[in-house]
């Protein structure tokens, strides 16, 4: 029999923590999907978050080190400066990097670093019971916010695609959702694109995911998804905001 | 014919297959595994079409699909 379609090989046996429908299991998926078609699984290093994806190691099948709360791309950066043999990407929550990591991502992306940043953006704190983040939407209610987010109060949410597309040293900078099969494969694409730059050695390329957090929002997982698509996208439009290749 | 395989125990019952499959043939089995999770189940393997919508929109990775040389 031929198979059609199967689990990647750079994912393991193990079953996840997380919450069912979240998407930090499709964007796992698509980060080893795209490892597997480059065949970069042997050489690859990536960096863990704090927040939900901390326990990356267990589920990604090739070496994954652990970094302090928000200085993933900073280690990241140690990493491929002294091995640029190795293929070095993080992986990072909105809380995790738009917030007390916005230093760290902000410089390393300046600097154009040839690493890869897959950043998964669920509008709250996922891990620690869903409070209010930096990219939570306005009137968006959340545990710290429980009458939805006061721009007048509390700021407004950061576009982070877009800010790192501005910055003259990124190689690539887009925003993809996963909520329906064509998207999917667009973010799949959009991932594996990341990673073939850093073999091309283009520099620093920055993937943003719209990601549900069904439990904290309330929602089903089907009914987050449609939150996706008309919420949040309309504050966080898809595209690519960046691209040194001009999207070829 | 097509063979969809399901891995039952890390079916975590989101329920997102059954809403993106275009021939209707996944449902919640009403039997649960061994984290407490309604697992999603298969009706009819013949009348699939092969598109891979579930195996592209299950977050848990449980679909194993082939087909016949």
């Amino acid at each position: 029999m031929k198979t059609v379609y199967e689990k990647p090989h750079s994912l393991t046996d193990n079953k996840t923590i997380y919450c069912p429908g979240c998407n930090h299991g499709f964007v796992h998926r698509l980060v080893a999907e795209a490892i597997d078609s480059l065949d970069l699984r042997e050489k690859t290093v990536a960096v863990a978050p704090v927040g939900c994806a901390v326990l990356l190691y267990d589920y990604f099948n090739f070496d994954v080190v652990e970094a302090p709360h928000g200085r993933a791309p900073a280690l990241a950066t140690g990493i491929k400066r002294v091995r640029p043999d190795l293929n070095v990407f993080t992986y990072q929550g909105d809380g995790d990097l738009a917030s007390i990591g916005m230093a760290e991502i902000i410089h390393a992306a300046n600097r154009g670093e040839n690493i890869v940043v897959v950043f998964v953006n669920n509008a709250n704190y996922g891990m620690t019971g869903g409070q209010m983040a930096p990219t939570t939407l306005p009137g968006q209610k959340t545990t710290t916010t429980p009458f939805g987010r006061d721009t007048k109060h509390d700021g407004f949410p950061f576009r982070m695609a877009e800010l790192i597309g501005s910055l003259p040293a990124v190689a690539y900078s887009a925003r993809v959702k996963a909520t329906s099969p064509k998207h999917v494969l667009a973010a799949g694409k959009a991932i594996k694109k990341g990673f073939q730059n850093q073999i091309d050695e283009k520099g620093f390329s920055f993937i943003e995911v719209l990601s549900t957090c069904p439990t904290n929002w309330g929602m089903d997982p089907v009914k987050a998804l449609k939150w996706v698509d008309d919420a949040m996208e309309s504050y966080y439009p898809l595209g690519t905001f960046k691209d040194i290749d001009g999207g070829k | 014919m097509p063979k969809v395989l399901i891995n039952t125990d890390r079916c975590k019952g989101c329920g997102i297959c059954i809403t993106v499959c275009p021939k209707k043939i996944l449902r919640f089995s009403g039997k649960f595994n061994s984290y407490g999770y309604n697992y999603v189940e298969c009706i009819d393997e013949n009348l699939c079409i092969l598109c891979k919508s579930c195996a592209l929109m299950c977050p848990d990775v449980i679909f194993t699909l082939k087909k016949d040389e």
